[in-house]
């Protein structure tokens, strides 16, 4: 466990601007969604912000944040052990978070508009088409992690088991990548690129450590 | 006393033309002065630039017509880019003028026609028809134009012609689109010719009352009312009777997904989502999709006998 020391901490600790900046960055998409159906709804119902068809088009955002957001997660610690630099460390929680947000409201607000917040609609359609199955995968994946993003609760697994059960970030981030592939029409690069960079980062975090191969203290941020 | 039988979906120039419209159209009148002056467009992004085109409303619908800037600003046009925003802003690399369409394969007079020229010689309908995207979004859009089937007729097709193929134009340096295959360029499409020659079957060179904008396929499309959007092949430059069923773009690039007929069918669900019901533009409830999108009493007889769930 690290042990915060008031001689190491300056050195270790994040900017302060930090963290509000990447929060305020990644919640930019959201609000812009929020402040676009706040136009339609009490202002101007012909707005076309959020294109003619908003409510296909808060499907996708919502989705494709989820993903963006996601993959920024899995570069958090490839970053750091490229550059060195410790503050970047501090956002994978958050980043996590993020991600696990925008795909919870993207999966709620196709439960909401698409299948009447019926679960046994879900269930239907995750068994019918592939494309919500892997999806559902993704989320599913990466709810018991947001479950146990505390301190306490990596106190509580332990280490090794913590770490061992945040590898599933990895299946979330493929599944994600191909619900994307699967949902596109015609074929289309943009999803392939996110695959790819899934991919490019499972195999970074797979070559083996230049310090040590497994360490056994995984920072909460 | 027996006059001409009219089709059972003609209505009166004056019937069931939304009030608005109706002020569209005077505005529209009052700027053609102007417009006069300044030399409208023949080519542009931007529908309000574009020439009035003169036509005669042959079919309208009770339903409210989609506003303009959804209809010219949410396209399916790949050989733009592959969202919905991109025809409109990528658009204006097309030159659809002077632009020529070649009409042979079997027929007995193939014919090559000057698209400016030849629109000056016709008297163009205004129709206004539902369109039902295969994404599951619909539209009401009044389109000008003429039915397919004067032009299909007038180059004689030969007796072993089955079916009418039709050509979009691949020119990288006017679609930078089809530098990447997002589909098999040209992007095909087919019709059986019966469809073809159904009077519902329309070429169109309008919309709201000017030329098509380039985002909306100038300076010619098809428009099949009763079939998925994709259908209605846009920018045309082949049209080609052949005897066999031909391979089209989406058929070929996902032969489960979209069939050759492709006519809007509610009880046939894409594989990836439910055709039953679609989102009209600017509505925020799905609404029921209806079978051949509304046009059954036209069109159902084209299948009689046929399975629509085999023929999707």
């Amino acid at each position: 466990m690290p042990q915060p020391s008031a001689r190491r901490r300056p050195l270790n600790a994040p900017p302060r601007w930090l963290k509000p900046a990447v929060h305020l960055l990644v919640a930019m998409p959201g609000l812009f969604l929020l402040a676009g159906w706040a136009e339609l709804l009490f202002t101007n119902p012909a707005s076309l912000r959020l294109s003619a068809e908003p409510v296909a088009y808060t499907h996708n955002a919502l989705g494709l944040m989820a993903l963006r957001t996601l993959v920024a997660t899995l570069a958090v610690t490839p970053v750091h052990r490229l550059t060195g630099w410790t503050p970047v460390m501090s956002l994978r929680r958050m980043l996590g978070l993020w991600a696990f947000a925008y795909a919870a409201v993207h999966l709620g607000f196709y439960l909401w508009l698409e299948l009447d917040f019926s679960l046994a609609a879900l269930w239907a359609e995750a068994l019918k088409k592939p494309f919500i199955l892997f999806g559902m995968v993704g989320l599913l994946a990466m709810a018991p992690l947001a479950a146990t993003s505390t301190r306490a609760a990596i106190k509580a697994l332990g280490g090794r088991r913590w770490q061992a059960l945040h590898r599933l970030v990895y299946l979330a981030g493929i599944a994600g990548a191909v619900h994307f592939i699967l949902r596109v029409k015609g074929f289309q690069l943009e999803p392939w690129i996110y695959a790819g960079l899934v991919l490019a980062l499972l195999l970074l975090r797979l070559m083996p450590s230049r310090r040590r191969a497994s360490r056994a203290s995984p920072q909460p941020a | 006393m027996r006059y001409h039988p009219k089709p059972d979906w003609h209505i009166r120039a004056s019937g069931a033309t939304p009030e608005r419209l109706y002020l569209d159209r005077r505005q529209i009148v009052a700027g053609m002065g102007l417009s006069a002056l300044a030399s409208p467009l023949l080519a542009s992004t931007d529908v309000t630039k574009l020439a009035p085109l003169k036509a005669r409303r042959t079919i309208a619908t009770s339903e409210e017509p989609t506003p303009i800037d959804a209809v010219t600003g949410y396209n399916n046009f790949y050989e733009f880019g592959l969202d919905k925003d991109d025809p409109a802003a990528n658009a204006g690399t097309l030159k659809p003028r002077p632009w020529t369409v070649r009409v042979g394969g079997l027929v007995q007079k193939p014919v090559t026609l000057d698209v400016d020229t030849w629109i000056s010689k016709l008297s163009l309908e205004e129709r206004v028809y539902r369109m039902r995207c295969v994404e599951g979004w619909s539209m009401v859009i009044p389109w000008i134009g003429f039915p397919l089937a004067g032009l299909l007729k007038s180059v004689e097709p030969l007796s072993n012609a089955k079916y009418v193929r039709f050509t979009t134009l691949a020119d990288p340096d006017q679609m930078p689109g089809t530098r990447f295959p997002a589909l098999d360029w040209p992007y095909r499409e087919g019709l059986r010719i019966d469809e073809a020659m159904n009077p519902l079957t329309l070429l169109a060179v309008g919309l709201y009352g000017r030329r098509l904008p380039n985002q909306n396929g100038a300076p010619l499309r098809l428009v099949v009312p009763w079939k998925y959007g994709f259908k209605s092949i846009k920018s045309i430059v082949a049209i080609d009777f052949v005897e066999r069923q031909p391979l089209t773009s989406w058929n070929q690039s996902q032969p489960s997904e979209y069939g050759f007929y492709s006519n809007v069918n509610p009880d046939v669900d894409h594989p990836r989502w439910s055709q039953a019901t679609e989102r009209r533009i600017g509505e925020f409830r799905k609404r029921p999709t209806l079978p051949f999108n509304g046009y059954g009493e036209q069109v159902a007889g084209l299948y009689r006998g046929m399975d629509l769930k085999k023929f999707y």
